[in-house]
């Protein structure tokens, strides 16, 4: 009888111990939850003020103007310029560099451009920005002659180093998950090593590679510091690639500091970070989408 | 279609061409890879080392930042990146060991995947909103130790939760077999079998949280970074002067950006030490255990 209490106790602590574990593995979700209620909180009163078509599609951003314009339209430009310019730097460069760790390199150099893959991601933001604002704004400006060397390009090539790694390390699984048999099958149908990669195994790794992608394209929206240092910080809907621009992310950052509490300019920073986590968000939930509908199951499934 | 018929050999050294071509492309990739990193490195390493000294690295700025040392920014570093992975440790690991030992495929182990993938990519200068406009504002902590370091928690948590994962699910199942058989509760199968086993792999990655956390920049901006202290803090509730912060203030702000660029390179010096020694200890420990793996 006292044994068989004792092991109820004991049935009960393991429930417990289930529960409270589920709970805090349930945390990362509510704290998402979370963010979202904060950033809507401290944002959403700017709605009271102006509407949400004039907020994302104004063409004025002048906040410290009496009166002051919330206009983000030039801020999701220059965000939009940077990452499509950082991507395409950044997908050549990442996919490339995963074939050659998954298929190519011999195991020596693979295992040390893997680690300078993991350090390259390891390094700060604020060192990248740095970075850009002290050798390749300067070189920028004298080699094209411009009036500044922050501007779209510089961005760009500093945002593409950090997405690199994201890319490269996420298509590089992929490529290895491509099941052996797929590529005997195309050496023994006669096909080179170029051909088995651009045909089979790239298409079979397609899934993985998209979420690669996709992800990498996600970080480079959201990064803030390079953008915030190199891109030039200027308001306007830029022309070329030669324009300075200021990205949502630099924008928040710059303006936060000196924004009065809970003045319109605050609740407009924070309705752009509203837009922002909005946007990555989508790109994470897409990403999450193809890697699971898509996922390989096995040798069979293509 | 035709032409590849009709003369094999052409059409051979023709896709020998382009494989040659590929692998160039290919390799020129990694090149640049290597390059950027490398040259990155080099150039910060050259103009960053005469600014280190003694005084450097263990004084308070002085002259308005004009001249001294970090010292304030590198403890303050320490106590955010402290801080947070004792916020993001506890949680990941509870996290990691019910995802992997708990729960069954389902609705809630596919909500919960989904939540650490969105938090990891939710951009970091929103967290930073969010730790101004939660911890700093509602909970009322102020701009302080606290709300940085939990909001630095906060972001690295998806990051400790995968590598707390992958260290778990490398356990083997004949371990847990063996304890269960022997009676023991699952509870202590996963405290006193799995989780020591796990234990080194669960370290890299709170290593390399640790080194994500020491870098950053957005997230400390609005909760817990100081333009300037002279006093290191005292209490949880200060607010601290952090490296990366440091550089972003000397490069960016006030009159002095030219006259103390050495002062720059000096920190960045140091900051890229910090964090890509962490990572480096971190990529070192996590291969030796793989080559001394005993099952």
């Amino acid at each position: 009888m006292k044994n068989r209490k004792h092991s109820l106790t004991k049935h009960a602590k393991e429930i417990a111990i289930r529960n409270l574990f589920g709970f805090f593995a349930f945390l990362s979700v509510l704290l998402l939850g979370l963010i979202l209620v904060f950033l809507f909180r401290e944002g959403l009163p700017l709605f009271k003020q102006i509407s949400v078509v004039d907020f994302l599609f104004g063409t004025a951003w002048y906040p410290t103007y009496d009166p002051p314009e919330y206009g983000i339209w030039p801020l999701i430009v220059g965000s939009l310029a940077i990452t499509f310019f950082a991507c395409l730097i950044a997908v050549p460069l990442g996919l490339l560099s995963a074939v050659y760790i998954a298929e190519i390199a011999p195991a020596g150099i693979k295992e040390i451009l893997k680690s300078i893959i993991e350090l390259l991601a390891g390094l700060p933001s604020v060192v990248l920005g740095f970075f850009g604002m002290v050798i390749v704004g300067p070189w920028l400006q004298e080699t094209f002659d411009l009036p500044t060397g922050l501007n779209i390009i510089n961005a760009a090539v500093m945002l593409a180093i950090m997405a690199i790694p994201t890319i490269s390390s996420i298509s590089e699984d992929a490529l290895y998950a491509v099941p052996r048999e797929f590529k005997e099958a195309s050496y023994a149908l006669g096909a080179t090593k170029y051909e088995t990669i651009i045909r089979v195994i790239i298409p079979a790794a397609l899934s993985g590679v998209s979420t690669a992608v996709i992800l990498g394209m996600a970080r480079a929206i959201g990064e803030t510091m390079v953008v915030l240092m190199v891109a030039g910080g200027a308001a306007a809907i830029p022309e070329g690639i030669f324009d300075a621009v200021r990205p949502m992310t630099a924008s928040i950052a710059a303006e936060m500091g000196e924004a009065p509490f809970r003045s319109g300019h605050y609740h407009a920073l924070f309705a752009t970070g509203i837009v922002l986590f909005m946007i990555t968000l989508a790109f994470n939930l897409i990403a999450d989408y193809i890697s699971n509908r898509f996922r390989e199951t096995g040798s069979g499934t293509l | 279609m035709n032409e590849e018929i009709l003369h094999p050999v052409m059409n051979m050294k023709w896709r020998y061409f382009k494989q040659r071509l590929f692998f160039g492309a290919v390799r020129l990739s990694a090149f640049v890879i290597t390059f950027a990193l490398l040259g990155i490195l080099a150039y910060i390493l050259a103009n960053g080392f005469r600014a280190i000294t003694w005084e450097f690295l263990t004084q308070p700025p002085t002259d308005s930042m004009t001249k001294g040392g970090i010292m304030p920014a590198i403890v303050g570093t320490l106590y955010l990146t402290v801080g947070a992975i004792l916020v993001a440790m506890p949680l990941g690991v509870v996290s990691a060991i019910f995802l992997t030992e708990y729960a069954k495929q389902g609705a809630l182990i596919r909500i919960i995947r989904i939540g650490v993938n969105c938090l990891a990519g939710v951009p970091s200068v929103v967290f930073g909103l969010f730790g101004l406009g939660f911890f700093v504002v509602f909970l009322k902590f102020g701009s302080s130790i606290l709300a940085g370091a939990l909001t630095l928690g906060i972001l690295i948590l998806p990051t400790i939760i995968g590598a707390a994962e992958e260290a778990i699910k490398a356990v083997p199942q004949t371990f847990r077999e063996a304890s269960l058989a022997l009676g023991v509760s699952k509870w202590n199968t996963i405290f006193r079998i799995v989780l020591p086993s796990a234990l080194p792999g669960i370290l890299t990655g709170a290593i390399l949280g640790v080194g994500r956390a020491a870098g950053e920049t957005a997230p400390i901006m609005f909760t817990a970074a100081a333009f300037f202290t002279a006093v290191l803090p005292k209490s949880i509730f200060d607010e601290v002067m952090a490296l990366p912060y440091h550089i972003y203030v000397l490069a960016t702000a006030g009159t002095h950006i030219e006259e103390t660029r050495p002062l720059q390179y000096g920190t960045v010096l140091v900051l890229i030490a910090l964090v890509l020694g962490i990572d480096l200890i971190a990529i070192i420990m996590r291969s030796t255990l793989r080559r001394n793996k005993r099952w």
